[in-house]
């Protein structure tokens, strides 16, 4: 069994699990606290627009992602801050726009042939270095971020009023978790695809939420909790050849299932 | 006596608000002095909210003006430790109440990183002030509706304030919470100003010694010299003995 570890595409798909695992962790930890599920979920499908740019204009499919997910979520940035009152409609909107222009972007490229599963699902074996490159560079940014701003996010966080009548910029920390909530979902669409990055930025999350006290442990608690489903998905992946992201999901529900059921028993 | 002779903690003159072409406050002239306890009363959709908002700089002052503590009003919490409406939103939070306190200091004095120790001790200080010492460590949300207004009135002392702004602060507390929030808020009061919006007044009038009512126009009481009158040796002021108060009054 332990020989698969020697596969260099088997060590990239578990550095890149725990790497998104952690990423993740955090970042969902602040979308959930943040009551912003669904906008991440809005920029998670917009996101595809930016595939379909990219496939194309025959640029980097994984930079086209990024550069359109970060707009999409600066709109909606912009969107939230200015029409609070219709806040559901227009990420909605975003949500559907971007993929529409993707399909559409696809449906005129010409020969197009890439694998839409990969994007929809995850492909996980397929990491490359340079992919791996990129996420320990947003894991970096993402730490010394915490590091510097923790109090400000924490405050933005949990009162935005308050924060805003102590002096913090709340319109710019609101946008700065959205930047990075986008750069999130485009790298763990890699691990476990567009369909079902919501989960993985959620049930770990939900779990470490009933375990911490403080938005500090609940992101650790969240990006270990996380990375050990990831492990055991892929494993299971391997196994039985089936797909990872979806394996991923399946053992991270299956473990919130019995965790819940151990707090009604307790 | 003591020193509290003519100090002005706030000085409102003329104030005025407009929204939507109609007027939600019309020319409001309020002096609030040191050590007062003044609750502002008045209907929904009153301007409460707004005066608040005013005082606080959220909202704009389109004409008059506000002094507090003799200076022109900027947007800021230094003067004034504010305890919003609402503090049993967003409970699921996992956030410890000595946090919550801290979020009080002000923002450019704080540390790169992390709290300072002398933010810490402070934090926990204010905690003791308001009884609420040993929940430090406590989730914010595995605590009563009566402690955790406890907590954001500790995280409104931290920055020292003069005057304490409380909106609705026993909206949503059980009456043995509200008991102990307004006999904190008489014990804190013999230091600062203490100013609360309430539509609750059988329970405020019994702590108030002013009071404001407004309703787009404003009606000032001071019930320092009534209330004497009454005895009110059972700590309790009733809708009746309130309806005789109200009666000696001259609005």
């Amino acid at each position: 069994m332990l020989e698969v570890l020697s596969y260099e595409f088997i060590q990239n798909a578990i550095i890149a699990g725990i790497l998104v695992s952690l990423i993740s962790g955090i970042i969902g930890s602040l979308i959930v606290v943040n009551r912003m599920v669904f906008l991440a979920g809005g920029i998670a499908h917009a996101a595809y627009g930016g595939i379909g740019i990219a496939i194309f204009s025959g640029i980097p499919i994984f930079f086209g992602t990024t550069v359109f997910a970060v707009v999409a979520a600066l709109i909606m940035a912009f969107v939230t801050i200015k029409e609070r009152e219709n806040i559901d409609t227009f990420i909605g909107l975003i949500w559907a726009v971007g993929m529409a222009i993707g399909i559409i972007l696809v449906d005129l490229t010409p020969g197009y042939n890439v694998d839409l599963m990969s994007y929809l699902f995850g492909s996980i074996l397929a990491v490359t270095r340079e992919d791996i490159y990129f996420m320990s560079a947003l894991f970096v940014v993402i730490i010394l971020v915490m590091t510097f701003w923790y109090r400000d996010i924490l405050a933005v966080s949990y009162d935005s009023e308050y924060a805003s009548l102590s002096g913090i910029n709340v319109k710019f920390f609101y946008t700065l978790i959205l930047i990075l909530s986008a750069l999130t979902v485009v790298i763990a669409i890699k691990v476990v695809g567009l369909i079902l990055v919501i989960a993985l930025l959620t049930i770990p999350i939900y779990i470490a939420q009933n375990l911490s006290s403080s938005l500090y442990s609940m992101m650790l608690i969240s990006g270990f909790t996380a990375s050990l489903f990831t492990i055991v998905g892929l494993w299971l992946s391997y196994s039985f050849d089936l797909t990872s992201g979806a394996c991923i999901i399946l053992v991270s529900a299956l473990s919130l299932m019995l965790f819940m059921i151990a707090q009604k028993i307790r | 006596m003591q020193t509290k002779f003519n100090l002005r903690v706030i000085e409102i003159e003329n104030l005025s608000f407009v929204y939507d072409k109609e007027f939600v406050l019309e020319n409001i002239n309020l002096i609030v002095d040191n050590r007062d306890f003044l609750v502002l009363i008045g209907p929904n959709g009153g301007g409460k909210s707004t005066l608040v908002k005013l005082i606080l700089g959220i909202n704009p002052i389109q004409s008059g003006f506000i002094k507090i503590l003799n200076k022109p009003l900027h947007k800021s919490l230094t003067q004034i430790g504010y305890v919003p409406q609402n503090t049993n939103v967003n409970t699921n939070f996992p956030i410890k109440a000595i946090e919550v306190v801290m979020m009080g200091h002000h923002a450019h004095k704080r540390a790169i990183f992390g709290y300072k120790k002398e933010e810490t001790e402070h934090a926990m200080h204010v905690l003791r002030q308001v009884g609420m010492e040993e929940f430090a460590d406590k989730k914010i949300g595995s605590l009563s509706g009566g402690q955790r207004q406890r907590v954001m009135i500790a995280r409104a002392l931290c920055a020292n304030p003069k005057i304490l702004l409380l909106d609705e602060p026993t909206s949503s507390i059980d009456a043995d919470g509200q008991k102990q929030v307004y006999e904190l808020l008489k014990e804190l009061n013999k230091k600062i100003t203490v100013i609360v919006v309430s539509h609750d007044l059988s329970v405020v009038l019994e702590y108030a010694t002013k009071v404001a009512h407004i309703n787009k126009k404003l009606a000032f009481h001071d019930l320092s010299s009534i209330k004497k009158e009454f005895d009110i040796g059972n700590n309790h002021v009733c809708e009746v003995e309130l309806l005789q108060m109200l009666g000696k009054c001259k609005c």
